[in-house]
């Protein structure tokens, strides 16, 4: 398949700006700066990055727990992200929301999301509405291996199938529903197999080139556009860092994370760039250290913004009431 | 107001029907709800006037049924769901707790979520534990969603347009025991009966009942029963569970003195509870003669014999008895 020069610049553009946004994250998170709860993206970038490459703005995603990523390669602003960790008012969800709930509805971005399993029904809501209006919008579902034990995952499935949806289904098979190894947690291998039963296509990509991910997720999207209904895109990857930021990770070997670092993929498409002759060394230098700059400017857009009111926990609860003022 | 007679489920269906025919982004999806015309029939006839894309049978998958309605009202469209019963909420409680409710919060304002949840709850049937629930104080204890009862075949029709035109998720409850019945409905597609307004089903002076459903028509029973022997009864349908015209029971029982709730939901954890502190709380404790009681049903699950399931919720003499204690008679 062929893609154009620019493409792959901005596909490693966004790559790298993920990797440096979760780097950050991670380290600001064990300086105690960000509270909560924060899942990182890190090691898994060419997934939302080969996914989101197929996208326009007009475009939807459902996300997960983990969901910076998915955020990040389909144009969230990491200024206003940064702010959502901070909780602050110029956050995405004005504070409200932290690092599991970052949403854009300019961008298509229906939320990341604490349940495991719940984008599913989202994003066939999200399907529903582009095929009953008629456009040929599409929705990228991102989810976890874990998550394709929930119901909701077959209950998605199936009504996308029948309905012939335009959605398209993103598994990341990380192989650890939080400390659970996918061969504890499934009789089956590739998750793409699941696609069987509901008589959609599904395919086992490698999830660490984001060529291998561009290229499946693309025939999706172009599918579900055409009105030929959804497909299941099964991504092996790995995550480098626990579920959670603080978990010990007890529950796999040192050894498996070497290994799944040597196919780091970042790396991997820095080599093709190169020997491509795509972009120089040089410009791959510079382009780093434009993509540290801007996570540092969000850092400093996010320290520099001021908490929420408190007068705002009781706002956009409802669209027409605001409890405080309600007269109980 | 020009009137025509006629069932509780029709003017539910005649209320989805006209605004589906005023807003073409309006679908209704649920199970059933097709060319079989729903469970209990509401919805016969709309299939063959809105087509499939409109009216659409779903498989027994509710989780996808309240989770899709949300992703669909969040990228633009107006659905109206229908649980076969409202019991089967429990199956979607995520979709609509965990998403439907919380998305505009989450989405810093940037979205709203306007789907209407038809939950048909409700005892009298002998369906036994799991098609006989009333789970509304469940639903008011989420913040993001409002709770809706229709207590007439009129309100039926304007409580539900209101809910159907909110731009927030609203859960609109319906007793199945009133499917049937009768009442003059107003003819008018722009009759609306607005959210968050309690109305006096009947006036009184000695003390005040608030209740909803088919217990309203028991606790009115009770009223005119009790008439008769001079006491007085103020009867105050909430008609919204939330958010809750609390404002008109309160100034009602600042006349009475005397204040009972009655509902059909368990009594532990119900809204009589609730409603019975948000008179506590208010200025009309100072004018209350008696404590105010809570009828609710047993805290059981609804057994299957009839004379048991009868036995399981408040009757018109449980009633009467709690109108003596409040009047010391």
């Amino acid at each position: 398949m062929k893609i154009s020069n620019q493409s792959i610049i901005e596909m490693y553009e966004k790559m790298l700006k993920i990797r440096k946004f979760e780097t950050k994250a991670m380290n600001l998170f064990a300086e105690g700066k960000i509270p909560g709860f924060v899942h990182l993206y890190i090691g898994e970038e060419a997934v939302a990055t080969g996914a989101c490459a197929s996208l326009r703005d007009d475009d939807y995603i459902t996300s997960t727990h983990r969901g910076h990523g998915h955020i990040i390669a389909k144009g969230g602003d990491l200024k206003y992200m940064m702010a959502e960790l901070f909780g602050k008012e110029t956050g995405y969800c004005k504070g409200k929301g932290g690092s599991m709930h970052i949403a854009d509805a300019t961008k298509g971005i229906l939320g990341a999301n604490g349940i495991v399993g719940a984008g599913h029904t989202i994003a066939v809501g999200a399907g529903l509405a582009a095929q009953y209006k008629g456009t040929d919008q599409v929705c990228v579902c991102f989810f976890g291996d874990a998550s394709t034990n929930q119901s909701t995952f077959h209950e998605g499935l199936n009504l996308a199938s029948i309905w012939k949806l335009p959605v398209v289904f993103v598994c990341e098979n990380n192989g650890y529903g939080i400390s659970v190894s996918q061969a504890r947690h499934q009789a089956i291998t590739d998750i793409s197999v699941r696609a069987v039963a509901y008589n959609m296509p599904g395919i086992t990509v490698d999830g660490n080139d984001v060529f291998a991910v561009y290229e499946a997720v693309n025939e999706a999207v172009s599918r579900a556009r055409k009105g030929q209904g959804p497909t299941l895109v099964e991504c092996k990857t790995y995550r480098w860092r626990g579920h959670f930021e603080g978990d010990p990770t007890v529950y796999r070997p040192v050894e498996e994370l070497e290994q799944w670092k040597k196919k780091d993929p970042i790396p991997r498409m820095e080599k093709y760039i190169i020997e491509n002759k795509v972009m120089t060394e040089a410009d791959v230098t510079k382009l780093n250290e434009k993509m540290e700059k801007m996570v540092d400017d969000a850092v400093d857009f996010a320290v520099k913004s001021n908490n929420p009111s408190m007068a705002s926990a009781v706002e956009d609860v409802y669209t027409d009431i605001i409890e405080e003022a309600r007269v109980r | 107001m020009e009137m025509k007679e006629m069932t509780y489920k029709d003017a539910i269906k005649l209320a989805m029907s006209e605004e589906m025919r005023k807003d073409e982004n309006i679908i209704f999806i649920g199970e059933d709800i097709g060319l079989y015309g729903g469970a209990f029939g509401v919805s016969v006839g709309m299939f063959e006037e809105f087509g499939e894309e409109r009216v659409r049978d779903t498989p027994i998958s509710e989780a996808v049924i309240a989770g899709a309605a949300a992703g669909a009202a969040a990228t633009g469209l107006r659905p109206i769901c229908e649980m076969m019963f409202g019991d089967f909420i429990t199956i979607a409680m995520d979709n609509l707790v965990n998403q439907a409710a919380k998305m505009r919060y989450m989405f810093g304002g940037k979205a709203k979520v306007p789907m209407t949840m038809r939950l048909p709850f409700g005892s009298g049937t002998g369906a036994a534990a799991q098609h006989t629930q009333s789970l509304e104080a469940w639903l008011c204890h989420v913040p993001g969603l409002k709770v809706v009862s229709a207590s007439t075949p009129a309100e039926a029709k304007g409580l539900l347009k209101a809910a159907i035109r909110d731009d927030n998720p609203v859960c609109f409850i319906e007793h199945k025991l009133l499917y049937k019945m009768k009442g003059e409905v107003p003819v008018d597609d722009e009759y609306i009966v607005p959210l968050g307004v309690s109305d006096v089903k009947r006036e009184g002076t000695d003390v005040t009942i608030v209740s909803y459903g088919t217990m309203l028509y028991r606790v009115l029973e009770a009223a005119e029963a009790v008439a008769k022997e001079g006491i007085s009864v103020e009867v105050i349908d909430p008609r919204t569970l939330y958010p809750m015209d609390t404002a008109t029971i309160i100034e009602s029982v600042k006349k009475t003195g005397r204040a009972i709730v009655v509902h059909e939901a368990c009594k532990t954890g119900g809204l009589g509870g609730e409603i019975a502190a948000a008179i506590s709380e208010s200025e009309a404790f100072d004018f209350l003669d008696a404590p105010v009681l809570r009828l609710g049903g047993l805290d059981t699950p609804i057994p299957y014999n009839r004379n048991l399931e009868a036995a399981a919720i408040p009757t018109v003499d449980k009633i009467k008895d709690a109108i003596y204690k409040v009047m010391n008679r």
